[in-house]
């Protein structure tokens, strides 16, 4: 099928005019979305969708276009819409595509067909037992917000006047539900999610289960006092941490000035107890990928070592301006040009299990839900502030359910002030890998 | 876009396994962007999406498939997948006659983005680089945005409606980095209307650019923000996304219905203090969340929510109304053809009321004043919202003091409405928003007059 989307690229990248770079990234999805709610399905949809996105490098300048279709007409268009923007673009002595560098693409199957003979009502079916499972898990539960069976197909290409010609297929799928517990007036959310590349990796009754108990547990929530304490941070809420953390080890915000590690290569910015890597090639990652955005080979990057900052991440285009070579952690969709990013991150696990490390704390909060990453977090400045709940945790015990506060610090602060890694990865929908992490004096603000 | 002939057989064969409701959602989006950075004008991009989305209820279940080609033989084997998806049983052969509805937004677009030369684009990019760069030696990064879309839409539904509506939005935002003793900190100013690029006649592009400069300059100088509760005042126009957040999702008909509101079953009650008017309105000339149709074609109108306090109306879309058995409020939206529409907001903004503004901040003893908001995040079926805060101040002994570093604002819905306590007499709408919900973004816009909030958690790190 892939032969297909490498065709397509080949014909752009065949109008390429003398002394002109051209790369075309083509793509192709087809995505079942399922909601049920009551026992039913309340929406079902399935469509293929597909794209293509056309960079042109004339003499240092680049330009791009998008279009969401395949249609002759519509990529000649998008070719020369993005050879006109490019005359507008300022010289950059660094423009310019990727080259091969002989590295390999990683040997990793990421495409299971068992996804493509799976029925819509099998599907169904899976989101309707994970919806009854939640409802049965105990009489506190009073509804559901959300229940869903989602899945793609994607597949994709990148071909290059440059020499770069790869292509690759992945499979997907998740359940995931947010379910309501209530007590009087007393009402509390819980999530839960199990994620595969095929359907038979899926555990709709763990996503329940976890669901279930995660709203049930928060009944009777109160705010806690302000104050400095340790806290545990569930896999799910360190995951996105990790996802704040890769940014500021990309290496295009190094080279601008964005990044609050520019200047710490070698140095020690974070606890001897964290290894953090991004290795994309790890094909339990929900984003693992052979190639990066570039169709250069996906590879297993050391980023920071027991506690040593080691490496950031590059493109072709900022590893030219950085003196370096890229890392293959270009990150695009067919609409936009490569970004630089990390594309799945993840923590060395530690040897403790979360019960351990609990009963290690007499006084700390488990954290298992943040809110407003995005407006609380600077990633350039370092400080944050993020919505919580969770519950509080006495000699060693979960204790009361506390909601309403904020937990707050620098991003270079927490990462010094990491106590203990748990040995309990745990791969998510989404680019970060989850584990419990302890992180002592953060800020509570409560009552 | 669409012939009314191929629509009105396309709604047919939709509803050939016995559904009781077809829509057909055309979309042809053209957007173009212009991003300067570190000095370098990075890239212009040029982007079309163009394609079609169709539904079919078959009782409580909706059937949605979706289709980049708007040949009748592409959307009639889009219309058989969504039936299929749907799960119809009995059949029927129904016939559609689509009458078309004018619907207007009541101005003209002035220039149209694509009749401006890129050129002239990329000067506005290099201008506002300049002006930053120059505001302050401390200015060490600059980033500029410039986007244009033209989004032209056609509904068709069973039910005999055919409309169509084009819509115009142009953006321009500034981003700067300071570098101080400190560390670094960052500023950013953007602006953003549904007309064309008049917008560049209406704001001074110097002005904004020293304006993000500005706030990140201030930063440098800033101390953490205190923990704990305290009187929070926010400034006109820079924090409509409080009411977004705090009452707003909390109103939407999809997740009322579902019990995941801590506003359900309210209507008619005291849910804010008096005084308290809060309005979605998505006819609201030139602004961000302006539309002349929603989504799925209702017509746009101003809704009011919170009338002196008392809940008056959830936002309505076409398939909840449908089953209240009353009107859509005009609140079906969805981010693109590949999308199934829900329950949004337009423009959504809470009233004036008569105080002066500089009384509201010298009565208050100690505090924070939050000048200017970021996003924010609202679990509705708890009522807990956060809000970040992008530029704010201390309040002691009823004057603005010393700058605070960011951070997030914790509160209640509920009990945050309750608790406002003051409002000016200056409203002013904010700068544009994209609002999130299950993955779909749309173009929202907010506005408040300055306020005070008797009591919220600041989340910050000083005691």
């Amino acid at each position: 099928m892939s032969d297909e989307l490498l065709a397509v690229a080949d014909r752009v990248v065949a109008m390429a005019r003398p002394g002109e770079q051209v790369e075309a990234v083509v793509v192709r999805g087809t995505d079942t979305e399922i909601k049920v709610y009551g026992g039913e399905v309340e929406s079902l949809s399935s469509a293929q969708a597909q794209g293509v996105g056309i960079r042109v490098v004339i003499d240092g300048r680049q330009g791009f276009a998008y279009a969401g279709s395949l249609d002759e007409s519509v990529i000649a268009e998008t070719l020369a819409d993005a050879r006109d923007n490019a005359g507008f673009a300022t010289f950059d002595e660094f423009a310019g595509l990727a080259e091969p560098d002989g590295f390999d693409a990683p040997a990793i199957e990421l495409y299971r067909s068992a996804l493509e003979t799976f029925s819509p009502e099998a599907k169904v079916a899976l989101a309707i037992e994970m919806e009854r499972a939640v409802l049965a898990a105990d009489p506190r539960i009073s509804g559901i917000e959300s229940a869903e069976y989602m899945d793609s197909i994607s597949e994709s290409a990148v071909v290059t006047t440059t020499g770069i010609r790869s292509a690759g297929r992945e499979s997907n799928c998740y359940v995931a539900t947010y379910a309501m517990a209530s007590d009087g007036d007393d009402t509390q959310t819980g999530f839960g999610f199990s994620v595969g590349r095929e359907p038979s990796q899926l555990d709709p009754e763990r996503a329940a289960a976890e669901a279930a108990q995660r709203a049930t547990r928060m009944l009777g929530a109160v705010q806690p006092s302000s104050g400095r304490l340790t806290v545990v941070l569930d896999p799910w809420v360190t995951a996105q941490f990790l996802g704040l953390i890769g940014y500021t080890l990309n290496g295009d915000a190094v080279l601008k000035g964005r990044s609050l590690f520019a200047d710490r290569m070698g140095e020690v910015v974070a606890s001897p107890l964290l290894t953090l890597v991004d290795d994309p090639t790890d094909t339990r990652a929900f984003t693992a990928t052979d190639a990066d955005g570039e169709g250069l080979a996906a590879r297993r990057n050391l980023l920071i070592e027991n506690g040593v900052l080691r490496k950031f991440v590059h493109n072709a285009q900022s590893a030219r301006r950085a003196g370096t070579v890229s890392t293959g952690n270009a990150v695009r969709g067919f609409k936009s040009t490569p970004d630089v990013g990390c594309l799945a991150v993840s923590l060395l696990p530690g040897t403790s299990d979360p019960a351990a490390l609990l009963a290690g704390i007499t006084d700390g909060v488990l954290v298992q839900e943040v809110s407003g990453l995005h407006s609380g977090v600077n990633p350039v400045s370092g400080d944050f502030s993020t919505g919580a709940e969770g519950i509080r945790i006495r000699n060693g015990e979960l204790a009361e359910p506390v909601r309403e506060f904020t937990i707050a610090s620098t991003l270079q602060k927490m990462l010094r002030d990491v106590r203990a890694v748990g040995s309990d990865l745990q791969f998510l929908p989404m680019s970060s890998a989850g584990v419990t992490l302890v992180v002592d004096d953060l800020t509570i603000s409560g009552s | 876009m669409i012939d009314a002939s191929v629509l009105e057989r396309v709604l047919g064969s939709a509803l050939r396994t016995g559904g009781e409701f077809a829509e057909v959602f055309a979309e042809d989006r053209r957007s173009s962007s212009a991003l300067l950075d570190d000095g370098r004008v990075e890239e212009l991009t040029s982007g079309r999406d163009r394609g079609a989305g169709i539904r079919v209820v078959v009782g409580d279940t909706t059937g949605f498939a979706h289709t980049a080609d708007l040949s009748e033989a592409g959307l009639i084997a889009a219309a058989e997948a969504a039936a299929a998806a749907a799960r119809g049983g009995g059949g029927g052969v129904r016939t559609i006659a689509l009458s078309r509805q004018q619907a207007s937004r009541g101005y003209e677009i002035e220039i149209a983005p694509v009749q401006v030369p890129k050129a002239r684009k990329v000067e506005l990019l290099t201008r506002a680089d300049e002006i930053a760069r120059s505001t302050d030696g401390a200015i060490s990064q600059v980033s500029v945005n410039y986007g244009d879309s033209l989004r032209r839409i056609l509904v068709a539904n069973s039910d005999g409606l055919l409309a169509e509506d084009e819509t115009v939005r142009t953006f321009f935002a500034v981003s700067c980095v300071a570098t101080g003793d400190t560390g670094m900190q960052t500023g950013r100013e953007s602006i953003g209307h549904t007309i064309g690029f008049e917008l560049f006649d209406r704001y001074d592009i110097d002005e904004l650019a020293r304006r993000a400069a500005g706030r990140a300059i201030t930063k440098l100088a800033a101390r953490p923000a205190p923990s704990g509760q305290m009187p929070v005042v926010i400034g006109s126009g820079g924090g409509g996304v409080l009411f977004h957040e705090a009452c707003g999702h909390g109103l939407e008909a999809d997740l009322v219905s579902k019990g995941a509101s801590v506003f359900g079953g309210r209507v008619g009650q005291q849910v804010a203090s008096k005084g308290v008017t809060v309005v979605d309105d998505g006819t609201m000339s030139r602004e961000w969340g302006n539309i002349a149709i929603d989504d799925e074609g209702n017509r746009a109108q101003r809704n009011v929510l919170i009338e002196d306090g008392i809940l008056t109306d959830y936002m309505w879309d076409q398939l909840r109304a449908r089953k209240e058995g009353r009107a859509s409020s005009g609140n079906g939206r969805r981010q693109s053809y590949q999308h199934l529409p829900m329950v949004r907001m337009t423009n959504t903004y809470l009233l004036a009321g008569t105080e002066e503004p500089d009384a509201i901040i010298a009565s208050t003893e100690k505090g924070v004043y939050v000048k200017h908001l970021g996003g924010g995040q609202v679990n509705t079926a708890t009522g807990d919202f956060v809000f970040g805060m992008t530029e704010a101040y201390l309040i002691e002994n009823g004057e603005v003091t010393e700058p605070l570093r960011e951070g997030n604002l914790i509160g209640n819905g509920p009990e945050v409405l309750q608790r406002i306590d003051a409002l000016g007499n200056d409203f002013a709408m904010g700068p544009p928003g994209t609002c999130g919900k299950d993955g779909q973004g749309v173009p929202v816009g907010d506005g408040v007059p300055t306020l005070r909030v008797s009591s919220l958690t600041i989340g910050g790190t000083a005691a």
